[in-house]
């Protein structure tokens, strides 16, 4: 019993939460990932991208339950994603027509790329903060648990409770279909696998004919697409705040450039590690290790290595970590 | 087919290729030497649209196709092949030959879902090509393996499927010949006379072996300091002054032991 009670705290606190929140960056490191290996720079606009994608989704949100409109027992934001992607797509190919382009045709080096995507960043900032305003911002309607803690104890009669969120349901549900459907995509595709004979090897994609601005064009159509969905979630998991976004590049980073940059499989991997790693190393393990370990090895602390505040250390303790041993990452992508 | 006037292109203060003016005649096989340096490959690069020229004219059948993107000069039959063979290192080498038409129906991402049976039909005919070009260049057992696991030699003899996947008018071969063993460089020479006679190819080789030049170039170019030194068969060339004098530098005079 005390084995199935730890077992089930450990879901409850770490298991299930960091799956989500792993799901949530594995979908934005994705987005980072295509954008190395096709257009060859790291793009620090990913997060405020998302941003963006998701204040358009949240808008359209409120519109919908302002008409009354409702999912029943899902959140409405579902129905807003695709008006979300219509925004940011519309944002980043206007932003790649007037910016990137200048760039490519010059043959600008990738970290003059990288720069200019900082810029981009900041205006990308500034627009969500002016449109929809700086502050915390929820958007979720609908069913919040799937389980709750108290009808979970009431149904097993165990101790612990195990609570299932309606997003994190979603949230994997989504990013499953996502992945499966950009996996198919580029690997069966015409137009996938020209994407990916164009980060194979550039010259020799250009000279079989491959069209180069149609190959970016349809980059930034998934990178916009992975982004609003990516951030629709994380937002409905927790809540839309614009800074909070800028400060998911870290995380996503981190999960990109762990797998491999430019490998799409390296990107979900990451994304997981990150979200693990993340979730377990700032928990207060007491909880758990209470049912586990014999009342004589109780622990009197928390057992929590980092407190919650420092989360974003892990991320940075484990990009060090990689770049020194591993720079091309778990699953070999281009090394930076 | 191909008239390059009076080009240049310079790296900061290096003149790469500095006032080339030469023409390939339509139908011809014709041979690029000269020294290392001399500005060959660079002269490709910048005819094929790899790199913008510094002033200068390129001319395709009387058409100016200066500083065209490559793809677009692929469109108009100008293919090209690398130094170092260059492949699609993660698809097989049937793949590899499947992507070469570019703005097929499946690159639009319409038809990805919409044009599904146009695409189904498109990728037969591709892949039924792709499997004869495998089957001429000899290396047809090896359509199912992973270009960037296949030898030099076979990457090499890729490039050249490349080309034939597609009716190319004109084809710039960069070193085929360079790396590879005496079988497979008779087998290259003989796909390529194969080309010039049968489908009427018009190529231009840079090349440094000089039997293999031989055997295929007429007429040959020389160029040397980014110039074109002389013009001529690969006898009139080897017994050119100038020629020896590019290769050799002045005062050593002993050819044989060159060309």
């Amino acid at each position: 019993m005390d084995l199935l009670n730890g077992f089930v705290a450990l879901a409850n606190f770490v298991l299930i939460p960091a799956i989500a929140y792993g799901s949530q960056l594995a979908l934005g490191a994705l987005g980072v990932t295509l954008i190395y290996g096709i257009l060859r720079f790291s793009n620090f606009a990913h997060g405020d991208t998302m941003a963006v994608g998701t204040m358009f989704a949240v808008l359209t949100t409120w519109g919908l339950q302002a008409m009354g409109v409702s999912l029943g027992p899902l959140p409405t934001a579902l129905l807003a994603i695709p008006i979300g992607i219509l925004g940011a797509t519309a944002l980043v190919l206007l932003t790649d027509r007037y910016v990137y382009k200048f760039y490519r045709a010059q043959k600008a080096k990738p970290v003059i790329l990288v720069i200019v995507s900082m810029g981009v960043m900041f205006i990308y900032n500034g627009l969500t903060r002016i449109i929809i305003g700086p502050d915390d911002y929820r958007f979720a309607d609908g069913e919040r648990f799937v389980i709750s803690a108290r009808t979970f104890r009431d149904m097993t009669g165990l101790e612990e409770g195990l609570a299932l969120r309606t997003t994190q349901v979603i949230t994997v549900v989504t990013a499953v279909i996502v992945v499966a459907a950009l996996f198919w995509f580029l690997n069966k595709t015409r137009t996938g696998k020209s994407m990916r004979a164009f980060s194979d090897n550039e010259d020799l994609a250009l000279l079989s004919g491959i069209n180069p601005e149609r190959v970016v064009l349809v980059t930034w159509l998934i990178v916009a697409s992975l982004a609003t969905v990516a951030g629709v979630l994380y937002g409905l998991d927790k809540s839309f705040k614009a800074f909070t976004y800028f400060q998911l590049l870290l995380p996503i980073f981190a999960a990109a450039i762990v797998g491999g940059l430019g490998n799409p499989l390296g990107a979900i991997a990451g994304g997981f590690v990150i979200a693990f790693s993340e979730v377990g190393i700032t928990y207060a393990w007491k909880k758990v290790l209470v049912y586990l370990m014999p009342p004589a090895l109780e622990p009197e602390g928390l057992v929590q290595i980092l407190s919650t505040e420092y989360k974003f250390a892990v991320s940075f303790v484990i990009l060090v970590i990689v770049l020194l041993f591993r720079p091309t990452g778990l699953f070999r992508g281009k090394s930076i | 087919m191909i008239e390059v006037k009076n080009l240049h292109r310079h790296f900061g203060g290096f003149h790469a290729v500095d006032g080339a003016t030469l023409e390939i005649e339509t139908g011809s096989i014709t041979g690029l030497v000269g020294p290392n340096g001399a500005g060959k490959t660079t002269l490709f690069n910048v005819v094929a649209g790899v790199l913008p020229p510094t002033s200068g004219q390129v001319f395709m059948a009387g058409e100016d196709i200066t500083g065209l993107p490559p793809h677009q000069l692929f469109h108009k039959g100008l293919l090209r092949t690398f130094q170092i063979a260059h492949e699609f290192a993660s698809m097989t080498c049937r793949e590899n030959l499947m992507m070469v038409p570019g703005d097929q129906t499946g690159e639009m991402l319409w038809n990805t879902w919409f044009g599904r049976k146009r695409i189904a039909d498109e990728e037969r005919a591709l892949r039924a090509k792709a499997d004869e070009v495998l089957e001429f260049l000899t290396i047809e057992h090896l359509a199912d393996h992973k270009a960037g696991q296949v030898s030099g030699g076979q990457k090499k003899l890729l490039e050249l499927g490349r080309t034939m996947m597609v009716d190319a008018r004109i084809v710039f071969l960069d070193e085929v010949g360079a790396g590879v063993n005496r079988t497979l460089l008779n087998t290259i020479g003989d796909a390529i006379i194969r080309l010039n006679t049968e489908r009427g190819y018009t190529f231009c080789m840079i090349e440094h072996d000089m039997d293999f030049i031989g055997r295929l170039c007429d007429p040959v170019i020389v160029m040397a300091e980014g110039k074109v030194l002389s013009k001529g068969t690969i006898d009139e060339i080897k017994a050119d002054e100038r020629v020896i004098e590019a290769y050799l530098g002045t005062g050593l005079k002993n050819k044989d032991a060159v060309l």
